[in-house]
């Protein structure tokens, strides 16, 4: 196939929404055999792209040519048919059905009626053996990790379409190995002749795998490059329109004093089946990072020490006066404050307004019959979408409307807004875009410098060694090591994560 | 409820000794249940009547549920009883179980309600005549009014059940041929005393209070709720406005002693009674009675003493 | 303020428009039907009357607007009806007086509810099975309180609670009315409202942001379970008797098409009472505009189901997009 004639391309596309345009005549082609990422910060129009062309949205002006021939895609059932697939970055199966069923769901072999179980299963085997996976397809899809099931929603979407495969953040809920798996799926299918387009706001992942790049930037295009030509910093210049100060730091902060008396001590505290008992102080002004693989015991430790998820051992002192800390209200009371890992379903309340969902951790811990007063409301709703760079129409719309990076700005808000005096934050960072991800950083270097104290896990190991004071390395359930100040680098992380439990028992520190 | 099958459980044990021993007759009785105060009058009344005559009842409560009859009749079948008294819950699926009851030679006496069985299955059924019912209200109705014109507002029962449809029938029957007399407004009102206040209240409005002259009610309850819809409108219930209904039910008899109803035509609870009656000719000399022995529907007026009827039949278990 | 007043009216706008829309089309088809007169020192007249007889609907809706708004459902509020109606009446029979009658019924309403909110809250049994047990068993516990009779009183204070009147209002409107001004005012002059509706739409998000979810939902049902129990009263003192066999019988679908009329989503969340109170009224005026129309009975249900299902359809979100794209294209 030759490499100029374009399997999918746009011309001049445009749709507006009431108030802003967020496709602005964009051009964007795809040839077949590539992967391309599409990049930009939320709201440059990525999604908005991405739902013309599979006919979620209908565009206002413009064509969309697929192998030269215009399309208009009605719907997602018929851009399937025409021949585009989207995986999305929740998987959108079905839990509760079997890998085979989902699969095959709709065009299950049939015989008078009936289907046919042992030839569904049979053939959902074989597509998945095209991926290298070779699983039991007749256990329901839940009983899987998030990669399998990545890779099952592209089987599907593959063997339905066919020439053009699109991958919405699909990489954002897995860990290292399993994003190596993920992309050695998504380079067969390149090599197959498929058409990839992937969208990802790891930008190590877009170097990896893509072969050009389309940046776009308030709904306009900005260019189109060879990844061969572009450098990081480039890039993401490219996709901010302006120079980031400085993406990282070489090593860990120092400047605590760990000799004077923390302000919270956990000691022993465990919780049987979730995290083993650790000892564990915080002191003023210090980042605490914690490090480790998806289901090390990192989540654990911060629903532990959050009272989320109720200890079983130990006990917690406040400035040396003992803490209970059984449900989220104590520790909220005793001026913590909680971010989830998962703003959608623990974080964010989507139906609510952004104002709302600020005031709500004040509000509860007021109690119901002190009500915060409308006025206060808004004054706090404002100041903080200010503060925080919150990008909304205004305090009244709803959460769930706003971009991932902004519900976890608002989220921030929640917890800034009861001061509190220690703040755990569950990948504060995940699935939002560039310029949202460095203003969190910034803030969390602003807070414990204002004296709070904060716990914060992330997988991004970079970031962690940019603002942490003390790295706790978690794996298999347990603390394994702790790496203060200097000591902190990518390297030494990785390592702990890495080592065998035994010896890192006695290096840590 | 529970007390009760215990106490059936043991009467029907302690029965299995006396069977053979006994003189005076036995008689098993297999009853719904205890679901309206009509229901409980019914049982009392067929004990009183049995006690009357001498009659050992062996009483068994089937809670609602068909299997709970068909397994009280086998165990007086078994128990080799004189006679069995069966209130069906439903229509259908009694065949097997009379026959065997047929094949021991028991007569059985359907109370109350019918079954779509074969009719040489039983020896008779004992109920009462719905259409009847409301032939009697409408005959009073037709009476008491003379040749005065006469607007009347009905209360149905829930529409399409058979004492609805039956009652209405028979007091149109009733005050066919009287020229002055015509329904105005035809609601239903559920059987229900709440239901019956309420109805009331919007016949009132719409049709005037003055411009109605009886109301018609298919049973005491929707007709004692009326009876407040028609006080609270600021008119006179039993001299404003007539009312009669059916069932004669306690409550519908104070009314009656207050004046505030007119008449009210009685299901009787004594359905055993006549059952009783019929059974004692055919033992004697082989008399086979008609397959439907209707009880009375008798009228009951303000003439009649309401109170102490009322006192009887609060006696009565309703 | 003056932007809450607003909001609140466009939020009521739909079920405004509707009821006036239906109340319109009674008086075409029946012209007397907004007379009211002033009789035994209350106002009396089919208008009063929508008032009157729509209490018990629009006392459940005010409780369960309240359940739905945290994803729930009480399906026992017909039966508590019927248990807390029976204990009033068995109670002022046994001669307790009219102030400690009024408190066990309604004491015993509350339990009820509280009982519902443990099963939904401590327990996590789905609401539509929680309350589907009290809807069962509480039929048969009035039963018993009554002996399966209608249990007759003649207290003029119980009765007056029914069928007395207060500042020329039917004495159900008032209770109604002011329960329904008061707990619109508890829930949004408190923060209950909001976190009312956090917890319905997001219960985990709720309770890691420091909301006490679990009471939260126990006082909900408890004040469904209060609501009912009210109802209960003004039912049984309407017919000065308790019916245990038909008090409250099937209101729990209406109290819940009430409050989907009114707006408020089955799926929890934001939720109005004001909204839900005129879907009560909504609801009441079909009942009371079939029974003046002198429609053979046989058509009461079909209409009705029919008027509900064009409520809805015109209510439906799908329309309302459709509308506002044809006024777009025009």
């Amino acid at each position: 196939m030759s490499e100029s004639q374009a399997l999918l391309r746009t011309e001049g596309l445009t749709k507006t929404f009431p108030g802003t345009r967020a496709l602005d005549a964009v051009d964007f082609d795809l040839r077949a055999g590539e992967v391309h990422a599409l990049l930009g910060e939320n709201g440059a129009g990525k999604s908005t792209l991405i739902k013309c062309l599979t006919g979620a949205y209908r565009r206002d002006a413009g064509e969309i040519l697929l192998e030269g021939a215009p399309i208009d895609p009605r719907d997602t059932q018929d851009a399937l048919a025409l021949g585009i697939g989207t995986v999305y970055q929740e998987v959108n199966l079905l839990p509760n059905l079997s890998v085979a069923e989902n699969l095959l769901l709709g065009r299950q072999p049939r015989r008078v009626g009936l289907v046919r179980r042992r030839a569904m299963n049979d053939r959902a085997r074989a597509m998945l053996a095209r991926y290298g996976l070779s699983i039991d397809v007749t256990r329901n899809l839940d009983a899987y990790s998030v990669a399998i099931q990545q890779i099952v929603a592209i089987a599907r979407a593959v063997s339905m379409s066919g020439r053009v495969l699109i991958l919405d953040e699909p990489t954002a809920s897995l860990d290292r190995d399993e994003v190596a798996m993920l992309f050695d799926v998504v380079r067969g299918l390149r090599d197959n002749g498929l058409g990839i387009i992937f969208i990802s706001h790891f930008l190590d992942q877009v170097f990896e795998i893509a072969d050009r790049v389309t940046v776009l930037r308030n709904g306009r295009l900005v260019g189109v490059h060879d990844i061969g030509g572009l450098d990081r910093l480039r890039l993401v210049n490219l996709m901010l329109g302006r120079e980031l100060a400085e993406e990282t730091r070489e090593t860990g902060r120092g400047g605590i004093d760990y000799d004077a008396a923390p302000r919270l001590r956990f000691s022993g505290t465990g919780r049987r089946g979730a995290i083993a008992p650790f000892d564990l102080d915080v002191h003023r002004g210090e980042v605490i990072g914690v490090a480790g693989l998806l289901g090390s015991g990192r989540t654990e430790t911060a629903e532990l020490m959050f009272g989320a998820a109720p200890m079983d051992c130990g006990s917690v002192t406040s400035e040396g006066r003992p803490l209970r800390l059984a449900s989220p209200r104590d520790a909220i009371g005793a001026g913590f404050g909680f971010s989830p890992e998962d703003r959608k379903t623990s974080g964010i309340i989507g139906d609510m307004s952004v104002r709302e969902n600020i005031v709500l951790a004040l509000q509860a811990r007021q109690g119901w019959l002190r009500r915060v007063p409308m006025r206060r409301q808004r004054e706090l709703a404002d100041d903080f979408i200010k503060r925080l760079d919150i990008r909304t129409s205004d305090a009244e719309k709803p959460i769930g409307e706003l971009s991932g990076g902004n519900q976890q700005k608002a989220l921030l808000a929640r917890w800034l807004a009861t001061n509190p005096e220690f703040l755990i934050l569950d990948e504060p960072t995940r699935g939002i875009d560039v310029g949202a991800h460095a203003e969190i950083i910034r803030m969390i270097e602003e807070l414990c410098a204002s004296g709070m104290s904060l716990l914060v896990i992330s997988a991004e190991l970079d970031e962690l060694v940019a603002y942490s004071h003390r790295v706790i390395v978690v794996r298999d359930r347990v603390h394994v090591a702790e790496l203060v100040g200097e000591a902190i680098t990518t390297d030494a992380i990785v390592k702990a994560i890495a080592r065998p439990a035994a010896e890192a028992g006695e290096n840590a520190r | 409820m529970i007390a009760k099958t215990l106490l059936g459980a043991g009467l029907l044990a302690s029965m299995t000794l006396l069977s053979s021993a006994a003189l005076a007759q036995t008689v098993g009785f297999s009853q719904i249940g205890s679901e309206s105060g009509w229901r409980a009058a019914e049982t009392t009344v067929t004990r009183q009547e049995a006690e009357k005559r001498g009659i050992d009842l062996k009483f068994a409560d089937a809670q609602q549920k068909q299997e709970n009859q068909i397994k009280a009749i086998r165990s007086f079948v078994a128990q080799g009883v004189d006679a069995i008294l069966l209130a069906p819950v439903v229509a259908t699926g009694w065949d097997a179980v009379l026959q065997e009851a047929k094949e021991a030679e028991i007569p059985v006496i359907l109370l109350d309600r019918m079954v779509d069985s074969d009719k040489d299955l039983y020896l008779t059924a004992v109920g009462s005549d719905l259409v009847h019912e409301g032939e009697v209200a409408g005959k009073w109705l037709v009476d008491e009014v003379g040749d005065r014109e006469c607007n009347v507002v009905e209360l149905q029962g829930t529409t399409g059940s058979s004492p609805a449809i039956d009652r209405k029938k028979g007091f149109e029957q009733a005050i066919a041929d009287a020229s002055n007399i015509k329904i105005v407004r035809s609601q239903t009102g559920d059987f229900t005393r709440a239901k019956g206040k309420e109805v009331m209240e919007s016949f009132l409005k719409a049709e005037g209070g003055d411009t109605i002259c009886a109301l018609y009610a298919h049973n005491d309850d929707m007709a004692v709720g009326a009876i407040q819809a028609i006080k609270e409108a600021g008119l006179k219930p039993g001299s404003d406005i007539l009312v009669v209904s059916i069932d004669a039910v306690p409550d519908i008899f104070q009314a009656m002693a207050a004046g505030e109803a007119n008449a009210t035509v009685e299901l009787t609870p004594n359905m055993a009674g006549p059952a009783f009656d019929a059974l004692a000719k055919y033992q004697a000399d082989g008399t086979e009675p008609p397959k439907f022995i209707q009880t009375e529907s008798k009228l009951y007026t303000q003439a009649d003493d309401p109170m102490k009827v009322y006192e009887e039949k609060k006696s009565q278990g309703y | 303020m003056n932007g809450g007043a607003a909001r609140l009216l466009r939020r009521i706008a739909p079920q405004l428009v509707t009821l006036a829309v239906i109340l319109a089309t009674i008086g075409f088809v029946f012209p007397g039907f907004f007379n009211i007169a002033f009789a035994n020192e209350r106002l009396y007249g089919s208008p009063i009357d929508i008032l009157n007889r729509g209490a018990p609907v629009a006392l459940l809706a005010i409780g369960m607007t309240l359940v739905i708004a945290t994803r729930g459902i009480d399906l026992s509020v017909g039966a508590v009806m019927a248990i807390c109606g029976a204990i009033a009446a068995s109670a002022i029979t046994a001669g307790y007086g009219l102030p400690l009658t009024l408190l066990m019924a309604l004491g015993a309403g509350i339990a009820c509810g509280l009982w519902n909110g443990l099963l939904v809250a401590v327990l996590g049994i789905q609401p539509i099975v929680a309350t589907l047990i009290l809807m069962v068993a509480g039929r048969g516990i009035a039963q018993l309180i009554t002996e399966g009779a209608i249990l007759t009183f003649n207290d003029a204070g119980l009765a007056y609670v029914g069928s007395g009147s207060f500042a020329a209002l039917p004495m159900p409107a008032v209770l109604w009315l002011s329960v329904g001004v008061a707990v619109a005012l508890l829930v949004r002059r408190t923060a209950l409202g909001m976190l009312i509706e956090a917890v319905g739409v997001n219960r985990r998000a709720s309770s890691l942001a420091g909301v006490s979810s679990r009471l939260l939902l126990i006082t909900v049902y408890a004040i469904s379970g209060l609501c009912a129990a009210l109802a209960g009263i003004i039912v049984a003192a309407d017919i000065r008797g308790a019916d245990a066999n038909n008090a409250g019988l099937f209101l729990e679908l209406d109290a819940i098409l009430a409050v989907v009329v009114g707006g408020t989503s089955l799926l929890g969340g934001r939720f109005s009472i004001i909204a839900s109170l005129i879907g009560a009224m909504i609801i009441q005026s079909v009942n009371t505009g079939i029974l003046v129309a002198g429609f053979p009975p046989e058509f009461n249900l079909v209409i009705k189901a029919c008027i509900v299902l064009a409520i809805l359809v015109l209510q439906s979100p799908a329309l309302y997009g459709a509308a506002i794209l044809l006024r777009r294209t025009s």
